[in-house]
């Protein structure tokens, strides 16, 4: 139970960044980023590259860097060339699949054997003795999710969430939309790599594939954790990410272990949820059109 | 303050659907001068907002702000020096962003650097912000955390009218701003733009469909036919003009009798 908490929680932590860029460019930017999926491994490619190469902590900006990179060569599809935005997302994943093979060095999975990472680094100083990975992995979301809200509460961040809230009043507003979108997306996309990065180092190995379903999954922290804490502020979504994130790695771990359900047929149970949780106001709508139609019918009845 | 030449826009040219919206409109406005559009259904008053809001460029003629040429910049960088109200009161702020956040926004267009992408509001705009507010005087100044999408229609109307005037636009465009709130909000909403044109000296263009509004607010009284200004009115012509001398004086200008559905003539 232990050990299921502890993976839960590192897991949980790395996974929440993915949820975090989620809640920048689906909740605040109201755009389904697609590109999600490739730029995760992306940033796990770059990142485990620059480790093998010997230098695992410039591995890691240099992975934000990539998937800033690969934000904005989404946005610029969306803004400028007129691509419908979550087709534009679907291009540049499938892109970044060849780009990520090229930075793995043209073979589908690559490992790290003896080399450092940032954790056998701080393994190493003998911070943290025992958690050095939870502590890191915890120190990295957090310092994210503090920088996020700073930067959303800048000049920059609340125009931001005003192209996502009403495009119309941004323009009226002296606000250029290509411009916050691109920057936003640019934002997500580094913070989605960071996970990666993080990922990569930590579990020592990278698989092309790493990333398939990175989406609906960080969707579904993001919902759970709505859930949990309610969706009102900016504060309260992004430590709403983190706490959803923890949840699903939890059940995750659980099933895991215990094989309730078999370990894939977990993709499956995260797409229904989500698909449900965000189907639910339609839900909602049809279940009270049925009451009313059924109360209409009683009453046509009786009268 | 505002130059048009000879601006013209036709939309979906070379197809059946084919209308020619704006026809050559010339119009001149003296710094201070706040003018009310009246006319027909499709007469083409809020194409030509959009056109001097650069929604989309002209396809003919040049437009100038201030003695600058603003014919081919883009909407957004117009936006600095416009101020504009929708009919719509759900158009001109976001809902799910505070008041503070909404007026901080409209702050950006002030004097200060544009690269301060990183500022932050301050104790000082805040106590700016609630003394704006307190001029409207619907007592928004103590609820301005709350988000916006609370705030019934008349009251984001008004939050926008102050977020279009916060820093004072050089020209300030309302587009039938008070039509879609009940009577009593629409005469509070017009009452307060009467105050904050006036004490700003904005120079301003509004169109209503009210009849009574376009001779008693401002001074002058433009009416437009058929994507022309076919009336230009001001001075003692416009001064003891009533709203049956409107109406004739429009017939003798277009050829035809005002025709708008929601015209209201008190």
């Amino acid at each position: 139970m232990l050990y299921i908490t502890q993976t839960a929680l590192v897991l949980g932590f790395q996974y929440a960044l993915v949820a975090m860029a989620l809640f920048l460019s689906y909740r605040i930017l109201d755009i389904a980023d697609l590109t999600t999926d490739g730029c995760f491994v992306l940033g796990a490619a770059v990142s485990v590259t620059a480790a093998a190469a010997g230098r695992p902590i410039l591995g890691i900006p240099l992975a934000m860097l990539a998937g800033a990179c690969a934000g904005g060569v989404t946005a610029f599809l969306q803004t400028r060339l007129g691509v419908p935005s979550i087709l534009a997302g679907i291009i540049t994943n499938t892109g970044l699949y060849t780009v990520n093979l090229m930075v793995m060095g043209w073979k589908s999975n690559a490992s790290l054997l003896r080399e450092d990472t940032v954790f056998t680094l701080l393994r190493e100083t003998g911070i943290g003795g025992g958690q050095y990975e939870l502590l890191l992995s915890a120190v990295i979301t957090i310092l994210a999710g503090v920088l996020l809200v700073l930067f959303l509460g800048t000049r920059l961040g609340l125009s931001i969430r005003a192209t996502g809230d009403n495009r119309d009043m941004v323009r009226a507003s002296s606000i250029n939309p290509t411009f916050t979108v691109t920057v936003g997306l640019c934002v997500a996309n580094a913070l989605t790599a960071l996970s990666g990065a993080v990922v990569g180092q930590a579990q020592k190995t990278i698989d092309i594939n790493s990333g398939t379903g990175i989406v609906v999954i960080g969707l579904a922290c993001l919902i759970i954790g709505e859930t949990v804490l309610g969706r009102r502020s900016v504060v309260k979504g992004a430590v709403a990410v983190v706490v959803g994130s923890v949840i699903y790695r939890f059940i995750y771990a659980v099933v895991f272990y215990t094989k309730i359900v078999p370990v894939d047929g977990l993709k499956l149970v995260t797409a229904v949820v989500v698909a449900l949780a965000i189907a639910m106001p339609a839900i909602r709508q049809w279940a009270a059109f049925q009451r009313r139609k059924r109360a209409a019918a009683a009453g046509r009845r009786e009268g | 303050m505002l130059e048009l030449k000879h601006i013209s826009k036709t939309f979906n040219p070379g197809t059946v659907n084919e209308k020619k919206a704006l026809d050559g409109v010339s119009l001149r406005l003296e710094a201070g001068d706040f003018a009310t559009i009246v006319g027909s259904n499709g007469a083409g008053k809020s194409t030509l907002f959009h056109a001097i809001a650069g929604v989309f460029y002209v396809d003919q003629g040049s437009i100038a702000l201030d003695g600058e040429d603003i014919t081919f910049r883009p909407e957004y960088r117009r936006s600095r020096e416009l101020g504009r109200l929708f009919q719509d009161p759900m158009k001109g702020t976001a809902p799910h962003m505070t008041i503070e956040e909404n007026l901080a926004l409209a702050y950006l267009r002030a004097g200060k650097p544009r690269n301060a992408y990183f500022s932050r509001i301050t104790k000082q705009d805040k106590e700016f912000f609630r003394q704006q507010l307190a001029l409207l005087g619907m007592g928004l100044e103590d609820r301005m955390r709350q988000p916006v999408g609370l705030l019934s229609g008349g009251q984001r109307q008004a939050l926008t009218l102050l977020m279009a005037t916060l820093v004072p636009p050089k020209l300030l465009l309302l587009d039938e701003h008070t039509a879609a709130l009940d009577p009593a909000t629409a005469e509070k909403v017009l009452a307060l733009t009467r105050d904050i044109v006036a004490r700003q000296h904005i120079t301003c263009l509004m169109v209503t469909h009210n009849m009574r509004h376009a001779l008693d607010l401002g001074n002058r009284t433009l009416m437009m036919d058929a994507g022309r200004i076919v009336l230009d009115l001001s001075g003692a012509e416009r001064g003891g003009l009533t709203v049956e001398d409107l109406l004739s004086r429009f017939r003798a200008g277009a050829g035809k009798d005002l025709d708008n559905d929601r015209i209201l003539l008190s």
